[in-house]
């Protein structure tokens, strides 16, 4: 193409220049791979060809949730022709625990089980039908031991796998006993399993000097390289980690890819054999942890306006039977306790439960939506109680703009939006006419009855963890003008590696036809942070822009010196460069410089400035900025079978200037839907015996097409850019609008506290099956049989 | 041996190993990787393909699940996939319009839409479908990513643009390819010592089953398959019906619907649903497209299902079984069939031929319920079904069954009882509700609580009768399109 553009004259160049570029930052650029996602040409881990003499990998899972190992005896696995080798903890050649940040998940069982699907032993065969059958034909003896599987029973017994934590303001024993009003009350918050489309899968090549090359599914590649590493006793410096997509993530590969991945290396490593696990759905859903289930106790008190005075809520997280990520997560609904409401005087403490389940992990919120949901239901409660609409309470209790505006981790925030957007929500919803249709609809109808409901999201963005908030780029323009774009986050869907291209165009003023994406690696870009936290494009997208402004920024200091002019005479726009009065293609400049001696290949870096958060102290500013969204849900109910359906979701949502407004749109609506499948038909059941009895797509069941809401309007707030120094004054979207279905769950519960005149809230835990519904109309109709029973 | 056409290419496959699934075929046999395994049970579409079949001089396209069908099934069609799509370097319609619409985030469910868009762009001949229909197409592809709403309208502009594409421009030379492998013969396929068998008539089937009493029929396979993709058993020998057309036939005689045991559910639907709209309301919310395009009445009555969801609305209906075993057939009532859990009147190397429902008649009405968690493509906790006869306001006839509530499909007998010949009325009803805890003692599952079902099932009663007696009272979620 350079050949072309040569030839082009001087008149052409600059009307070229002058025309601008169409996918820079702020267009609603497609899907980086949306070519190949609809062509099946876009290849994940398990559509690689696959290497000669390639192994495949088998788990043996625990049956017990908790038990000792008396005896395996892996003889008979080998009279399965094809098997190469079973191994078991004593088999690890390094470290065997893989555990993120502290111990306590060994790769294989080491003495002990402590859940149903935990790994006890693996084979690797020619096909993972010898692998499975050998597997299944180990001998195993377990002595049972007492489990623990209830989270209350846990929280009763403080069996913890960490230390609680507290954050507190005020005095709230004192404002509890002083309020005008004050309720006491519970909730049993579900789990939620991620359903990645894609389950986990990592395939292995081993390299000369112990080293090993690992294609896997993760958001986390450098963990992965490290614990590989770690389980092989081997340097960093010897693992390769290529990540070019997954099949979904929403958090469930952040730690839970390392298992697969290492498994494999101990294999490759053992056998000097190339070697590949992926999970059949039904092992993925047992063996890997979920959305933490949460025991949430509360006391209120509140005025007659239903102000809150003073609150004291107890955040039981069910960890699972590890620590994993359960720290920060229990610590993110703590931060998120509040969600977008001034607490006043507030105590807010977090519980690490351990039970003998899968170990709970990261998941899209990470912790907020629980946090959020506790709150959300005492906004409710304050509301029934009180006789009043449950929005005028919730906009009531809203942090102000310069008082009431200091969170109970002693943070402050700034440009709170919700007022306004509330404003504008509830007007083009028709919040408060729909709201007297409906209870017209619901006193004509006896069977079918509707509910509304508005909820905020405020949402916090960065790592809680701080060291986490940093990234890497690497870019290369090669001599034809074509560039080669690497950063350390990784594409689950979310369409971060078109943000970063677009981010990389926009400084170079040059399509991103021209920019090549290139799959995360840890040779690239090393030390990188999990793709997680919603930070993707925050993070990655100032690392390359920072990368590209460094050779942006040699172009125009070369093009300077050549030409004689200020650097200020010098403007790239639509692949083209103004020098002076001179115009010269993008291609044109690369080879100049290149003959020029310039260096065309940069690293970038970033670092997000300002937050802190002194964990002894339970204060800081844990916090960037401050995501908002606000969603309004119309739902119908049968309050014969509990069965509903969503009729209409207006959502409006906060993303500062958009990056790229369809993959925005594309966040907040699958956050939304995935949120309201959260909370209503995605049920995780266990035996009495501790085995997950949903554990594939017939059983447990996420939002199908039929869900969405009838009518869906979403928008993206205008005109109103992060007040920060984001890319382009962007905010983060992964994570925000998850908590939107919350929505749903409400309206749910409104729908059936219609019953009960609005004066009682149903006891409807999450998610609101359709039995938990119709319980909730049993009891409204039990106290409408009991008048005087108000509760 | 088997013949199909891999989109245009024939294949005559010698050595596969029948218990194969079309699904492993493709990405392990053919190196054709587009298709993804997201769940091997049928229950996410990601692996959706199309298969094409002779219908006269014109060519029919289905989706159905690759990873719940074994190859032999492929035998004498048009198997297309999602690479088959793509022509001289050009996305096809319905790709992109899933591209311009941001139909795609992580992309590993997209094939398999992108096949059941094709199919709906192909049943849909240049009329853009309605809602219902379009959410019909894509009920059985799950999407974690996007919430639905893109694909919504990829689906409407891939349905309103469509234009002749290269599928059409072949139509005829496909047709002649498998009018050139149209089976002729009792096709096999065997490899490692497990066969498969097609046979073309009921009398070859009858002959084959006595001979092969241990054979597992193979009709859509939709349950049949799971045996091998989750319980990782052998199926080492089956007979696949699909091919015998007179087991494939629909009848509607003055009095009676004749539907052979092998008709896909999707064709007993028209006339299910002209007779009976609960039923076909029902069948709507049946699994998916891609199961009903496979699945049969037959077998879901062969399989004895205690939630299989068509035989309480055919108990109810008073449906009978032909059933054949060699030369000799015999007649016996649907709810005479089922005996415990998965234990049936069925003899050995007997199998179902058709089935006989019969056609309403003055004062009947047919309501049937099912109750789930999800709406679409779940299994049910109770699925309910009334058949009345109601004359004067006096219930002549009461047939009650359920699904969900026992081991088997079951008629409610003191339900029943109860409503016989008594009039209509509410506290008619709630004794009738009484006596339903006298019929089911239902189990908790994962699905529902005993409680939960046995309140459903009372209330479902309720229900039919605020709908006999109150027909303006609004009374269904599902109305609500």
């Amino acid at each position: 193409m350079s050949k072309q553009h040569a030839a082009k004259t001087q008149a052409e160049l600059a009307a070229l220049f002058s025309a601008g570029i169409t996918t820079g930052v702020g267009r609603s650029v497609k899907h980086e791979s949306a070519d190949k996602h609809v062509t099946g040409e876009a290849v994940y881990v398990d559509d690689r060809l696959e290497f000669p003499n390639q192994l495949h990998v088998y788990a043996r899972l625990s049956d017990r949730a908790h038990a000792r190992i008396l005896r395996i005896d892996t003889t008979p696995c080998y009279a399965i022709p094809g098997v190469a080798i079973a191994i078991t903890s004593q088999d690890v050649p390094g470290e065997l625990d893989i555990g993120p940040l502290v111990p306590g998940d060994p790769l294989l069982a080491d003495g002990k089980v402590e859940y149903v699907g935990q790994v006890v032993l693996a084979v690797a065969a020619d096909s993972l039908a010898a692998a499975r059958e050998a597997a299944m034909a180990a001998i195993i003896e377990y002595e049972d031991l007492e489990p623990v599987l209830d989270v209350v029973d846990a929280l009763r017994k403080r069996h913890f796998v960490l230390d609680s934590h507290q954050q507190r303001i005020g005095d709230a024993p004192a404002a509890l006993a002083q309020a005008p009003h004050r309720l006491q009350g519970s909730l049993h918050i579900g789990g939620q399993e991620h359903f990645y489309l894609e389950t986990q899968i990592s395939s292995v090549m081993p390299t000369e000097d112990g080293g090993m090359i690992v294609y896997t599914s993760t958001q986390n590649a450098t963990e992965v390289q490290k614990l590989v590493a770690e389980v092989l006793g081997v340097a960093m410096n010897k693992v390769v980690i290529d990540m070019r997509r997954m099949g979904g993530g929403f958090g469930g590969k952040e730690t839970q890819a390392a298992g697969p991945a290492c498994l494999c290396a101990v294999i490759a490593c053992l056998t000097g054999r190339p070697t590949k696990m992926r999970l059949p759905r039904n092992e993925d859903m047992q063996m890997t942890g979920k959305r933490h289930p949460f025991y949430v106790e509360y006391d209120v008190g509140f005025d007659d306006d239903g102000l809150l005075h003073g609150i004291q809520i107890e955040l039981a997280g069910n960890c699972g039977y590890s620590p994993d990520l359960s720290n920060s997560i229990v610590d993110r609904a703590m931060f998120h306790a509040d969600n977008a409401y001034f607490l006043g005087n507030a105590t807010i403490n977090g519980h690490r439960c351990k039970t003998n389940t899968a170990s709970n992990t990261a998941y899209r919120g990470f912790g907020g939506p629980q946090g959020m949901l506790a709150i959300e239901e005492i906004m409710d409660v304050i509301a029934r109680h009180l006789g009043k609409d449950p929005l005028a309470v919730r906009t009531l209790n809203y942090y102000g703009q310069d008082s009431r505006n200091v969170t109970h981790y002693h943070q402050t925030v700034e440009q709170n939006l919700l007022p306004e957007m509330t404003a504008e929500l509830a007007a083009s919803a028709e919040y408060a006419e729909r709201r007297e249709a409906i209870r017209a609809f619901n006193s004509a109808n006896p069977v079918l009855k509707k509910g509304l409901a508005m909820t905020p999201v405020k949402f916090g963005i960065s790592f809680t963890a701080s060291f986490l908030n940093q990234a890497g780029a690497l870019i290369h323009i090669y001599t034809d003008g074509s560039i080669h774009l690497n950063h350390g986050g990784t594409e689950m869907g979310q369409g971060l590696n078109t943000k970063v291209a677009q981010v990389v165009a926009e400084v170079f003023q040059v399509e991103i036809a021209r920019i090549q994406i290139t799959a995360t690696n840890t040779e690239k870009v090393p030390n990188t942070s999990p793709t997680a936290a919603s930070s993707g494009a925050d993070l990655n997208g100032m690392a390359a822009k920072n990368a590209a402004l460094t050779l942006k920024q040699r172009l125009v200091d070369f093009l300077a010196g050549q030409y004689s002019v200020e650097s200020t005479a010098i403007e790239f726009s639509n692949g083209q460069v103004r020098v002076g009065e001179q115009y010269l293609s993008f291609e044109e400049v690369v080879q100049k410089a290149y003959v020029g001696q310039i260096s065309l290949s940069s690293t970038g870096f970033y670092r997000t400035p300002k937050i802190f958060y002194d964990r002894d102290k339970a204060a800081g500013h844990p916090f960037y900025y401050f995501a908002y969204g606000l969603a309004c849900v119309e739902v119908i109910v049968d309050t014969l079978t509990g069965e509903y359906k969503m009729l209409r979701a207006d959502i409006l949502h906060d993303v500062g200037a958009s990056l790229n407004p369809a993959l925005d749109i594309g966040q907040v609506e699958g956050a939304f839907i995935q949120g309201m499948g959260w909370l209503t038909t995605e049920e995780l059941v266990w035996s009495a015996k501790g085995k997950l009895l949903t554990s594939g797509p017939a059983s447990y069941k996420i939002p199908a097409v039929a869900d969405m809401p009838l009518d869906l309007r979403v928008k993206l707030l205008e005109n109103r850019k992060n007040p920060e120094d984001t890319v382009y004054h962007s905010k983060a979207v992964g994570e925000p609008p998850f908590m939107l279905g919350i929505a749903a769950w409400c309206a749910i519960k409104d729908a059936v506290a219609s019953l009960a005149n609005y004066r009682v809230q149903p006891r409807i835990d999450a998610p609101a099956t359709p039995e938990r519904v119709l319980w909730g109309v049993e009891q409204m109709h039990a106290l409408s049989k009991a008048p005087t029973e108000h509760a | 041996m088997i013949q199909f056409l891999l989109n245009r290419e024939l294949r005559s496959e010698h050595a596969l190993d029948p218990n194969l699934t079309v699904l492993d075929y493709l990405r392990e046999h053919r190196g054709k990787t587009g298709t993804k395994e997201g769940c091997a049970s049928g229950d996410c579409g990601a692996c959706t393909v199309v298969v094409g079949e002779l219908e006269g001089e014109r060519l029919r396209y289905r989706t159905l699940n690759s990873c719940l069908t074994f190859v032999a099934s492929l035998h004498g069609k048009q198997l297309i996939s999602v690479e088959d799509l793509k022509h001289q370097g050009r996305l096809h319609s319905v790709q992109q319009a899933m591209v311009d619409c941001h139909g795609s985030q992580c992309g590993f469910c997209t094939p398999g839409f992108v096949m059941s868009l094709f199919a709906l762009q192909k049943n849909a001949s240049g009329q853009a479908p309605d809602k219902a229909q379009t959410l019909e197409a894509l009920a059985g592809n799950l999407c974690r990513c996007t919430g639905y709403r893109p694909i919504l309208d990829a689906a409407a502009q891939a349905c309103q643009q469509a234009q002749p594409d290269h599928f059409d421009q072949a139509e005829a030379a496909t047709v002649e390819q498998l009018k050139a492998i149209a089976p002729r013969t009792t096709a096999s396929l065997e490899h490692n010592g497990k066969h498969c068998l097609l046979p073309l008539t009921i009398g070859e089937l009858a002959e084959l089953y006595r001979a092969n009493p241990e054979a597992r029929l193979l009709a859509g396979g939709t349950d049949l398959a799971l045996e091998v993709t989750q319980q990782h058993r052998s199926l080492p020998a089956m007979i696949y019906v699909g091919h015998i057309a007179a087991l494939k036939r629909i009848e509607v005689t003055d009095d009676t619907l004749v539907i052979g045991a092998a008709a896909p559910l999707t064709d007993c639907y028209t006339a299910l649903a002209d007779d009976y709209p609960d039923f076909g309301e029902l069948l709507h919310r049946f699994a998916s497209l891609q199961i009903r395009n496979q699945g049969t009445l037959g077998g879901n009555i062969g399989n004895a299902s205690p939630i299989g969801d068509a035989p309480p609305l055919l108990i109810a209906l008073g449906a009978t079984l032909v059933l054949r075993q060699g030369n000799r057939t015999r007649r016996l009532a649907l709810e005479d069939y089922f005996i415990d859990y998965k234990v049936t009147a069925r003899q050995e190397a007997e199998f179902i031929e058709a089935i006989h429902v019969p056609r309403p008649r003055a004062g009947q009405s047919l309501r049937a319920y099912k109750v789930s968690k999800r709406l679409d493509d779940d299994i049910s906790a109770v699925c309910a079904a009334f058949n009345l006869t109601l004359v004067d306001g006096v219930l002549r006839e009461a047939r009650v069954a359920f699904g969900g509530m026992a081991a088997i499909a079951k008629r409610a007998r003191a339900c029943e009882a109860v409503l016989q010949g008594a009039p209509l009325g509410a506290e008619l009803i709630e004794r009738a509700c009484a006596a339903l805890a006298h019929d089911f003692t239902p189990l908790s599952d994962f699905r529902a609580s005993q409680a939960y079902r046995l309140l459903t099932a009372q209330n479902l009663l309720r229900k039919c009768f605020l709908e006999l007696t109150a027909p303006g009272v609004a009374t269904r979620v599902t109305d609500y399109v």
